[in-house]
C-alpha cells in the first residue's frame, strides 16, 4: 500500500508543524496532487480515515484534494502539452526529447488548525 | 473559543522522508560504508544477481545485506549461505522500504565491519522510488520475460536509477527481446543510467556489473 505510507509521511509532517507551532488541534490538510503522481486519491483517503483515528491532534482531520494538471515541455519545438493525453511524445512535433514540467508532486497546501 | 486558522505549509509530502534519507546518505559517507538499493519487480533474479554479485566481491570487501519483503525469510537465508552478513526486514505489508526503516535495519544489521551494505527492495517497480531509501545508489534489474517496454511503463523506477542491470539474456530469444530498443527505452526515461546486460545463472556479465561496485565502494571509502 503505498497510498498508507503517503499518509504516514503526512501525518509526520503536520505532527511535526503541530509541535513546532503549538497547535492543539488540526482540522483540515490541504493536498495538491498532480495528475501523473501515481497516487489514488480514493485509496489515499480510505488510508487516512483509519490513520488519523490513531492520532493525538488529527482525529476529526478531513483531507481535501486539489488536482494538479499535468504538462509537458517539448526541448524542440518549445511548446507544451497535456502529459495525460500524450505521454513522453510531444503531439505538436512528434519529438521525445520532452519533460515534466508539473504534474507529480503530492504536497501539502495548508491546513486549518486550532 | 480558539480561532482556526489557516497555516500555509507549501511542502512535499516527501520531505520528511527526503531529509531524513539526506541525513542517512550523509552519516553514511562519513563512515565510509557505500549502500546499494536494489529494486525489481517480483521474480527478476535480485537474490540470485545478490548471491553472484557476493561471490566475485567477497575477498574484496566485507558486505551485509538487508533483505526487506513483506513476510518470509527466504532470501535471507539463501544469502546467509554465501558466507555475508545478512538480515531480514519485514515491511508489515508496506510495498516499499522508506529511510525510517532502513535506518533501522543498518541498525540491525550492525554496520561497523561492513563496507558494502546492500539493501534489497520490496519486489515493486512503483512504490521503492517515490521513497528515498538514503542509499548512496540506486540500482535495478529488469529481466528479460518482463519486455523491453517496462521503461516506458514505470517511468520514475527507470528515472532514479544509477544502473540497471538487464538480467536473464540467456532466454532472450525465447520472448522476443529486442535488447537495442530495450537500452533506447532506458535512456529515453534516464540518459545517464549505465546499463548492464547479464545473466546471473551462468554468471555472463557480472565481473562488468563488480566492476562498477568496485568503483563505487572504493570512491565511498575515499579509494582512487
Amino acid at each position: 500500500m503505498h497510498e498508507l505510507g503517503i499518509v504516514f509521511s503526512i501525518i509526520d509532517t503536520i505532527e511535526d508543524i503541530a509541535k513546532e507551532q503549538n497547535l492543539s488541534e488540526v482540522s483540515s490538510v490541504t493536498l495538491q496532487v498532480g495528475e501523473v503522481s501515481t497516487v489514488i486519491p480514493r485509496y489515499l483517503e480510505d488510508c487516512w480515515k483509519w490513520a488519523v483515528k490513531k492520532t493525538e491532534i488529527m482525529k476529526e482531520c478531513k483531507l481535501i484534494h486539489e488536482p494538479i494538471e499535468a504538462i509537458t515541455f517539448c526541448e524542440d519545438c518549445e511548446k507544451t502539452y497535456r502529459t495525460v493525453d500524450f505521454g513522453k511524445t510531444c503531439p505538436h512535433c512528434g519529438s521525445e526529447n520532452t519533460y515534466l514540467v508539473v504534474g507529480n508532486e503530492v504536497q501539502i497546501k495548508e491546513i486549518e488548525a486550532l | 473559543m480558539d480561532k482556526v486558522k489557516v497555516i500555509e505549509i507549501k511542502q512535499s509530502v516527501f520531505s520528511a522522508n527526503d531529509k531524513q534519507a539526506d541525513a542517512l546518505r550523509a552519516e553514511l559517507k562519513e563512515k565510509g560504508i557505500f549502500l546499494l538499493n536494489l529494486m525489481s519487480s517480483p521474480g527478476s533474479g535480485k537474490t540470485t544477481t545478490l548471491t553472484k554479485t557476493i561471490e566475485a566481491l567477497k575477498d574484496e570487501f566485507k558486505i551485509g545485506v538487508m533483505e526487506a519483503d513483506i513476510d518470509s525469510d527466504v532470501d535471507a537465508k539463501r544469502i546467509a549461505l554465501t558466507g555475508a552478513k545478512a538480515i531480514q526486514l519485514h515491511t508489515g505489508g508496506m510495498c516499499h522500504l522508506d529511510a525510517g526503516m532502513t535506518r533501522q535495519g543498518l541498525e540491525g544489521l550492525d554496520t561497523s565491519d561492513v563496507e558494502l551494505a546492500i539493501l534489497e527492495n520490496v519486489g515493486n517497480l512503483v512504490c521503492p522510488a517515490e521513497f528515498d531509501t538514503g542509499a548512496t545508489k540506486n540500482a535495478m534489474i529488469l529481466s528479460v520475460p518482463e519486455g523491453e517496454d517496462k521503461p516506458l511503463k514505470y517511468p520514475l523506477m527507470f528515472s532514479i536509477c544509477d544502473v540497471v542491470l538487464i538480467n536473464k539474456i540467456d532466454v532472450m530469444p525465447y520472448f522476443d527481446f529486442d535488447l537495442e530498443q530495450c537500452k533506447k527505452n532506458i535512456r529515453m526515461r534516464n540518459p545517464r543510467a549505465e546499463i548492464i546486460p547479464i545473466c546471473a545463472k551462468t554468471g555472463e556479465g557480472i565481473e562488468q556489473w563488480a566492476a562498477w561496485l568496485r568503483t563505487q565502494v572504493k570512491a565511498a571509502r575515499g579509494e582512487a
